[in-house]
């Protein structure tokens, strides 16, 4: 008996235990780009609030006009659906090129746990704007998206886990820093989506 | 030495085996074709190394209809799991030992 063979029998167990698990075409580009469109987003959500609405200057006076809230619940919209479409679209992509399906019991059990904090978040969220408390959107989305990244991190790469965690405590600060929300949502979901899409690509994708 | 070739379980020196039990350890059950598609084997050598596994009462199988299609779906029995894991100790050992 050889050595090496138990050395390679090991190997394969470790292997199809994360395999199986984790689902592991999650890819790391599809993060950049959601960071991307967060900051085009945020771009114009800030147009918005400061060039079309009566009152200038200080966040605390601001009143923002029912007009401007559903424009900027659009563009969210707009947000979020286009960062799904290409995390869904470059996912198939990169499981496809690792022979994988893409629609297995790891993701299926990715999705269940990342959306029960975000559609949870989600109503809580529309609740509060159905009774017009503005204040709390920006960091409670932050708040609901770190939940659900570090809820569903346990079914998917590592580096989820610690994007969800920047996020907590970015959507804290920002609870503090009231009045801030659109700056912490741009540094949240544009610059660490960039940042932690841009790690997984390279740990993992670049091969 | 000799001892620790006892652990080694005949029930488990086999690639495919290994990796239906692999999987089974992490996921409370597994479907027939999620195994297929992890482990990349055909039907029928699939389905004889689940029967002997089956036999040895490692795992425990499970069928049911899913809408009209039916569903085979296999779980780790605790004595499957205990067998497995002892199984995996002597591997390190006799990785450490040479």
């Amino acid at each position: 008996m050889e050595t090496k063979d138990y050395l390679k029998d090991i190997q394969d167990i470790k292997e199809m235990m994360s395999k199986s698990s984790q689902f592991i075409s999650l890819s790391g580009l599809s993060g950049i780009l959601a960071g991307v469109y967060a900051l085009v987003g945020a771009w114009i959500a800030y147009k918005t609030i400061y060039f079309d609405t009566s009152t200038m200057g200080n966040y605390k006076h601001l009143v923002i006009s029912q007009e401007a809230v559903y424009k900027l619940l659009v563009i969210a919209a707009m947000v979020v659906i286009l960062s799904l479409a290409t995390g869904l679209f470059l996912s198939i992509r990169k499981a496809k090129k690792n022979n994988e399906t893409v629609w297995n019991s790891a993701a299926k059990r990715l999705f269940i746990n990342f959306m029960i904090p975000m559609v949870t978040g989600g109503f809580f969220i529309l609740f509060l704007i159905e009774k017009e408390m503005l204040g709390l959107v920006a960091p409670l989305t932050l708040l609901f998206y770190g939940l659900a990244c570090v809820n569903a991190s346990k079914y998917t790469l590592g580096s989820v886990r610690y994007l969800g965690i920047t996020m907590i405590v970015l959507g804290l600060l920002s609870t503090w820093f009231l009045g801030y929300g659109l700056l912490f949502w741009a540094i949240g979901f544009g610059f660490c989506h960039i940042l932690y899409g841009s790690v997984m690509y390279f740990k993992y994708e670049r091969k | 030495m000799k001892n620790i070739i006892q652990h080694i379980n005949k029930a488990f020196d086999h690639r495919i085996r290994l990796g239906i039990m692999s999987v089974l350890m992490v996921n409370e059950s597994a479907d027939f074709t999620t195994l297929k598609e992890l482990l990349g084997v055909t039907d029928g050598n699939l389905a004889s190394h689940t029967k002997a596994l089956e036999t040895e009462d490692y795992i425990s199988i499970e069928k049911q209809f899913i809408g009209r299609k039916p569903n085979t779906s296999y779980r780790a029995t605790p004595l499957g799991k205990a067998a497995f894991k002892e199984h995996i100790n002597a591997l390190e050992k006799l990785i450490q030992k040479s």
